[in-house]
């Protein structure tokens, strides 16, 4: 089974630990609703999506009400810390949490100690404590942008806002950024980079680039990195070797987009419900 | 460590390279500067410390307000309200750094996105609403998206006013260079 732990923008959101599932455009746990328009609540609907399709169960979520004041972040950290170790899952994808490197460590440690260790997934704030911490390693996938993949590679920023101009995000320079994220140790087992194009990396080098369809306009819509970080993480717990669920994750999620007819306006839910039929594309492809 | 008890004991020990990687320097001009800011943000319930600046810190006074640098944009906001203002912010493990100040804009037929840092804002060109807020990975992104999208630019909240993290910052960048490119 997979996990997934983010937070929600309401302040007022419980903190709440069970299965999820999506109503119409809304997520569904433990009694409360959230809208998805990106975010975690754009993970958890892809997820569910993508798990729909590939008959898996639905996901379990560690959620918490979080604007950005931290409070709610620092409570399901530590909430973590107390059971993660009792659970079982196969996979665990951590998203939209305030970056703290103490709480971090804390929970990765808890991890650690566990008997079957699960496949480590982080994007967004979690994926920004991870490599702040030094401990990227520890993870199995990070799936970066451009901009987060220049801040992977840059040794002394803490944060992506403090990424050195020479470190350019430009496309052309991927190949370079991930060496040099690995060099540094800021890289996981495997990288799934989200842009332009695509690309599935790990220590060796770029391993696959994903560039079709191409709809130029996926990039300044909110939650189509979130709805990638949930197709993926969802292929990975059933099983599947990580570079061939980012491979086909990426394919699928551009497949959707592009079913959405997206223009910079769209937003993501308009996607979301495009997934099932891209997954169905994909294997389709890949069996003929 | 309050600034009083800078003085009466021994400086703590700093805790580890890894540990301090998400803490920032509120650099002032005055000591008065400094214990002014101090109490103003222990008020508000923040976790700071005052210490001696590192030696990249080579301006402003002996002493300096260490904070979460994350949440940068809310403990300005504190500032502000004070009416104490830091000559500068720097994050502890590289003092050196600045904030990115490169942005990157591209049209997209009816629209314009502007990114910086890890930030992007998307605005309809012919109506001036903002349609789309993406990357960033702090709590705050859901939150200003979900205050933003579909406001007019000259009646959405700024990040600055309502935003809490570095992204929030970052994403204050792309709506000032909005504006300024947008502006008549």
């Amino acid at each position: 089974m997979l996990a997934l732990v983010g937070t929600v923008p309401h302040r007022d959101f419980p903190l709440v630990d069970s299965e999820v599932s999506l109503h119409d455009d809304e997520v569904c746990i433990q009694g409360e609703q959230v809208t998805v328009n990106r975010g975690t609540p754009a993970l958890l609907a892809a997820t569910i999506k993508a798990g729909e399709f590939l008959g898996q169960p639905a996901p379990h979520g560690y959620l918490v009400g979080d604007i950005g004041l931290g409070d709610g972040s620092r409570r399901l950290y530590e909430y973590l810390i107390q059971h993660l170790g009792e659970s079982d899952f196969q996979a665990i994808t951590f998203h939209y949490m305030q970056p703290d490197i103490g709480c971090h460590n804390r929970v990765l440690f808890v991890m650690e100690q566990m008997s079957e260790r699960p496949i480590l997934i982080a994007d967004a704030g979690s994926m920004y404590a991870a490599k702040m911490s030094g401990k990227a390693m520890a993870y199995d996938l990070f799936t970066p942008d451009i901009g987060e993949l220049a801040f992977l590679a840059d040794e002394e920023a803490p944060h992506p806002f403090y990424t050195r101009g020479f470190i350019l995000h430009e496309e052309n320079r991927v190949p370079e950024l991930i060496a040099r994220a690995y060099a540094h140790k800021n890289a996981p087992q495997n990288l799934l980079i989200k842009g332009e194009q695509d690309y599935v990396a790990n220590q060796e080098g770029i391993q696959a680039t994903i560039n079709h369809p191409m709809d130029e306009a996926m990039e300044a819509i909110g939650g189509t990195g979130d709805t990638l970080t949930g197709i993926v993480s969802v292929l990975i717990s059933t099983g599947m070797e990580i570079g061939e669920a980012a491979t086909i994750a990426a394919r699928a999620n551009r497949l959707a987009g592009h079913y959405a007819e997206p223009t910079a306006a769209t937003q993501v839910m308009e996607i979301v419900s495009h997934i099932p039929k891209a997954l169905e594309d994909v294997f389709c492809e890949k069996n003929r | 460590m309050s600034v009083l008890g800078l003085f009466k004991r021994k400086q703590p020990k700093g805790s580890s390279p890894d540990q301090s990687r998400d803490r920032g320097i509120l650099v002032f001009e005055n000591t008065s500067e400094v214990i002014r800011a101090e109490t103003a943000l222990k008020k508000e319930g923040w976790k700071i410390r005052v210490m001696g600046p590192p030696p990249e810190v080579r301006s402003g006074c002996d002493l300096v307000i260490e904070i979460p640098l994350i949440e940068e944009l809310s403990i300005l906001r504190t500032l502000q309200a004070a009416d104490v203002t830091p000559k500068d912010i720097v994050p502890v493990s590289s003092p050196l750094l600045r904030p990115v100040d490169l942005f990157q804009t591209k049209e997209l037929g009816r629209y314009l996105m502007i990114r910086a840092a890890n930030m992007k804002l998307t605005i309809d060109k012919r109506t001036l609403t903002i349609v789309n807020v993406s990357g960033g990975g702090c709590p705050d992104v859901p939150y200003l998206a979900q205050e933003m999208v579909g406001k007019p630019l000259a009646d959405a909240p700024s990040p600055r006013e309502i935003g809490h993290t570095l992204c929030g910052y970052a994403l204050q960048l792309a709506y000032e260079e909005v504006k300024r490119q947008c502006s008549p």
